[in-house]
C-alpha cells in the first residue's frame, strides 16, 4: 500500500469527563450535517474522526451535558 | 455491500429547507401518499438553515412591496434573463408563506403595530425581515414533518435517479455513509432539494469544508438531475458572494445595512450604492480589490454601542454563530476596527443568483416527474423564502402527479450498473484518495474558472478535468464516509465540467463578476438575450443550447432596465 496517513488538529474537542456516551447519548454524532464526529467504541466517549468541520454548532449546542468545544478550524482562523 | 429495496409514490431528496416543506405539502394535499425524505445527514439539523436564518432577504409583503415590484426587482437584478412566471409564481405566494410559517411559530420581526418590520437593502424595493429569532427554524419543520407523518430516512446519500421508457422517474438509489448499504426505492415521481453546489471551488483558505454553504451541499443533485436527462439553466450565472475573510461566511450586510452598517474600502469610504449581492456589486467589489483601494471592509465601527450589541446579538446566535468566535480569535471588534472582506470562491446556487436545474412556475424540471425548488433549481434570488414556497408548489403538483400515473418498474440494468460504480472505490487497496481528487478539482477551478472568464484558461481547464476524471476511476475509499466524500467528487467534477461549458458558451459578458468574461467584455443582447440550457447529448457528452426568455408579464422600462449597472458611487473629480 502507497496510502499515508497525516495527522492534524482537530477543531472539535470532546471534554470527556463530561461527555455520557457510555449511558448510550450519541447527539453530537446525530446532529453533526458533515458525519464526522464518532463514538469510540473502547472509550465510550464521542469524539471528531475526521477533519472536515463547517464550524456550524449543532454538536455543541445540542449536547446535553456541554461537553463538545468547537474552534474554528486552523486553517482558516 | 447489502441492497435495500423500499417504495415510495414520491420521494424527496434533500431534507434542508424546501424539501421538508414539499414532503408536508405533498401529504397534506393527499394523505394517502406514501412519502419519503431521505437525507445525507440528519433531517433534524441538516442544510443551510441548520442553525437558523438571519431573515427574510426576500419577503413580498403588503404594503411594503408588491408581486409586480418584486419581479421587476428581480428582472433587473439579473440583467433581463429570467422567467417572469417563475418569479411572480413565488412573489405571489410569499406572503401567504410567511403567514403559514408564523402559524407554525417561525418568529419574525414586527413593529408596535404588529406589522412586520420590513427593512431596505435592495436596490428598489423593501424586501427583508429580520428574524433575531431565528434560530428554531429546524425544530419547527421538523415539528411539521412528524405531525404529516412523513417518513424519514437519514444518512443515505442519493447518488442517482432511475428513469423508465419515456424517460420518467421511476426510482431513487443511494448509499449509507455508516454502512455503505444500498438503497434502491422504486417511486412514480421525486422532488430535488439537494441545495447549492457549494463545493465547486475551494475557498482562500484552503480549506476543503470552508465553504459558504453548508458543504453537504456538494452539486449531487445537479449530477444525478444530469444523468437523468435534465437541462440545466445559466450556469454560467456563477454564485459568487462578499464574505467575512476566511471566515468565508455572509458578515452580513443585509443585517447591518438596515442598521447603518456598510462595505467601505480601506480608507473606510463607501464605493457601492447598494450591499444587495448581484453580479455588479460583486464587479465593484472585485474592481476596488484590484484598484489598489482595498482590502473591503464591512464598516461597523461608527455605529452607537447598543446598534453594535443587537448586531453581535443577531449575527453571533443565528445562522452562521461561530462568526463571533471567529472575531474573538482575530482581535476583530465591530467597535473598534472594520472586518476584513473577500471574495468567494465560485459555486452554483439560485438563491443567491440565477443558475441551477432548470424548472418553469410549477416547479417541473424537464424529466417527467422530476421537481427541483430551492438553491439547486433555476428560479433567481430565491432565498430560504423561495426554498419554501418553491418546496410547497412542487409538493403540490408532485402529489397530483403521482396520483395520475401507473407504478413505475425498475431497471434492473441500470441498479446493477449503479451499484457497481458506487461500490467500486470500496474494493481497491490502492488509488488517489477523495480528499486528493476533490481538493485537485477545486484547486483547479479557482486557477482556471474564477472569473475574469478567459477562453484560454477555461480550455485548459477543461482538459484537466478530463484527466482528474479519468484519475477518479481509481479512487480509493476505506470505509463507507470515505465513499461518500468519493461519490461527491464525481458530483464536484460533472459541476466544474458544467461551469465551464456553460461559460464558454455564452460568448458576452453578463450579470457583473458571475459572467465577465475578458475576450466578450460587452453585452451582447442582440445574439445572447436568451437563457443556456445545459444537457446530455445523444453521445453522452455536454451539450448546449440557448432559450428565449419567456415573454414578460410584468414590464420594464428603459429607464429601469439598467438600475443595477449604476452602483458605483459617483465620486467628484478630486482636485490635483
Ligand atoms: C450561511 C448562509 C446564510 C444565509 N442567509 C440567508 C438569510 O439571511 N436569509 C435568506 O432568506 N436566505 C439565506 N440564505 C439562503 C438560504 O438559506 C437558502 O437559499 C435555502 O435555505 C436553501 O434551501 P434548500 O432546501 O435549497 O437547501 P438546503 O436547506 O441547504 O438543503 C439541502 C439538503 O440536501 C441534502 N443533500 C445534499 N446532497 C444530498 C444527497 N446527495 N443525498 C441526500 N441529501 C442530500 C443536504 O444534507 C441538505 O439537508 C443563506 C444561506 C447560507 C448558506
Ligand atoms: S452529545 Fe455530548 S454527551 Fe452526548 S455523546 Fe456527544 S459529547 Fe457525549
Ligand atoms: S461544528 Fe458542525 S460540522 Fe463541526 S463537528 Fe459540530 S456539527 Fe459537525
Amino acid at each position: 500500500m502507497s496510502i499515508a496517513t497525516t495527522l492534524t488538529q482537530a477543531p472539535v474537542k470532546v471534554h470527556e469527563d463530561k461527555c455520557i456516551a457510555e449511558k448510550g447519548c450519541t447527539v453530537c454524532v446525530d446532529v453533526c450535517p458533515l458525519d464526522v464526529l464518532a463514538i469510540d467504541l473502547v472509550k465510550k466517549k464521542a469524539f471528531m474522526q475526521f477533519d472536515e468541520c463547517w464550524y456550524c454548532l449543532p454538536c455543541e449546542t445540542d449536547c446535553p451535558t456541554g461537553a463538545v468545544e468547537v474552534s474554528i478550524p486552523y486553517l482558516l482562523r | 455491500m447489502k441492497r435495500i429495496d423500499m417504495e415510495f409514490d414520491l420521494v424527496v431528496i434533500g431534507g434542508g429547507t424546501g424539501g421538508p416543506m414539499a414532503a408536508v405539502k405533498a401529504k397534506e394535499k393527499n394523505p394517502k401518499l406514501k412519502v419519503l425524505l431521505i437525507d445525507k445527514a440528519h433531517v433534524k439539523r441538516s442544510g443551510a438553515i441548520s442553525m437558523g436564518m438571519d431573515g427574510l432577504n426576500n419577503a413580498v409583503i403588503p404594503g411594503h412591496a408588491t408581486p409586480e415590484q418584486y419581479v421587476k426587482e428581480i428582472t433587473i437584478a439579473n440583467d433581463g434573463i429570467v422567467d417572469q412566471a417563475a418569479v411572480m409564481a413565488y412573489a405571489a405566494n410569499s406572503f401567504d408563506m410567511i403567514q403559514e410559517l408564523d402559524r407554525w411559530g417561525v418568529k419574525f420581526e414586527k413593529d408596535e403595530t404588529g406589522d412586520y418590520a420590513v427593512r431596505k437593502v435592495h436596490h428598489l424595493g423593501s424586501y427583508v425581515l429580520p428574524m433575531p429569532e431565528g434560530h428554531h427554524m429546524k425544530k419547527i419543520l421538523y415539528r411539521q414533518l412528524k405531525r404529516a407523518r412523513v417518513e424519514i430516512t437519514n444518512r443515505v446519500v442519493v447518488t442517482r435517479l432511475l428513469t423508465g421508457a419515456n424517460g420518467e422517474v421511476s426510482g431513487v438509489m443511494g448509499f449509507d455513509c455508516r454502512t455503505a448499504d444500498f438503497y434502491v426505492i422504486r417511486c412514480k415521481a421525486a422532488v430535488i432539494t439537494t441545495g447549492a453546489a457549494g463545493r465547486i471551488g475551494l475557498p482562500a483558505s484552503g480549506y476543503l469544508m470552508g465553504t459558504y454553504e453548508n458543504p453537504t451541499n456538494s452539486g449531487d443533485g445537479h449530477a444525478m438531475a444530469y444523468h437523468a436527462g435534465a437541462a440545466l439553466a445559466n450556469l454560467e450565472c456563477f454564485q459568487i458572494n462578499p464574505l467575512i475573510k476566511d471566515y468565508n461566511g455572509p458578515a452580513c450586510a443585509y443585517v447591518t445595512g438596515p442598521f447603518g452598517g456598510y462595505t467601505a474600502n480601506a480608507r473606510g469610504e463607501r464605493f457601492i450604492e447598494c450591499d444587495y449581492w448581484s453580479g455588479q456589486m460583486m464587479l465593484e467589489f472585485h474592481r476596488e480589490l484590484q484598484s489598489g483601494n482595498g482590502p473591503v471592509f464591512l464598516k461597523l465601527d461608527h455605529l452607537a454601542e447598543e446598534t453594535i450589541s443587537e448586531i453581535e446579538h443577531i449575527l453571533h446566535s443565528n445562522e452562521r454563530p461561530s462568526r463571533g468566535r471567529f472575531h474573538d480569535k482575530r482581535g476583530n471588534d465591530y467597535r473598534k476596527q472594520m472586518i476584513e472582506m473577500h471574495i468567494s470562491e465560485i459555486g452554483f446556487c439560485s438563491g443567491h443568483s440565477a443558475s441551477g436545474i432548470w424548472t418553469n412556475a410549477r416547479g417541473e424540471t424537464s424529466v417527467p416527474g422530476l421537481y427541483a425548488a430551492g438553491d439547486c433549481a433555476s428560479v433567481p434570488h430565491n432565498y430560504m423564502l423561495g426554498a419554501f414556497v418553491y418546496g410547497r408548489i412542487c409538493g403540490h403538483n408532485a402529489a397530483e402527479y403521482c396520483g395520475a400515473v401507473a407504478d413505475r418498474a425498475i431497471d434492473e440494468g441500470a441498479v446493477a450498473a449503479e451499484q457497481a460504480r458506487v461500490s467500486a472505490p470500496l474494493q481497491r487497496s490502492e488509488g488517489p484518495t477523495p480528499f486528493q481528487i476533490e481538493y485537485k478539482t477545486r484547486r483547479l477551478v479557482n486557477d482556471y474558472l474564477q472569473p475574469p472568464k478567459i477562453t484560454r484558461k477555461y480550455e485548459i481547464g477543461l482538459r484537466r478535468f478530463d484527466e482528474v476524471r479519468e484519475d477518479a476511476q481509481a479512487m480509493l475509499a476505506t470505509n463507507p464516509h470515505e465513499l461518500m466524500r468519493a461519490m461527491e467528487a464525481m458530483s464536484i467534477i460533472d459541476c466544474a465540467e458544467m461551469a465551464a461549458r456553460s461559460s464558454m458558451f455564452r460568448a458576452e459578458s453578463r450579470w457583473g463578476l458571475y459572467h465577465y468574461c475578458v475576450d466578450h467584455p460587452e453585452r451582447d443582447d442582440a445574439n445572447w438575450f436568451c437563457h443556456t440550457l445545459l444537457s446530455k447529448g445523444a453521445d453522452g457528452s455536454m451539450t448546449m443550447a440557448k432559450k428565449a426568455v419567456e415573454p414578460y408579464i410584468v414590464p420594464i422600462d428603459d429607464e429601469e432596465r439598467d438600475a443595477y449597472q449604476r452602483l458605483r458611487v459617483e465620486r467628484k473629480a478630486e482636485a490635483a
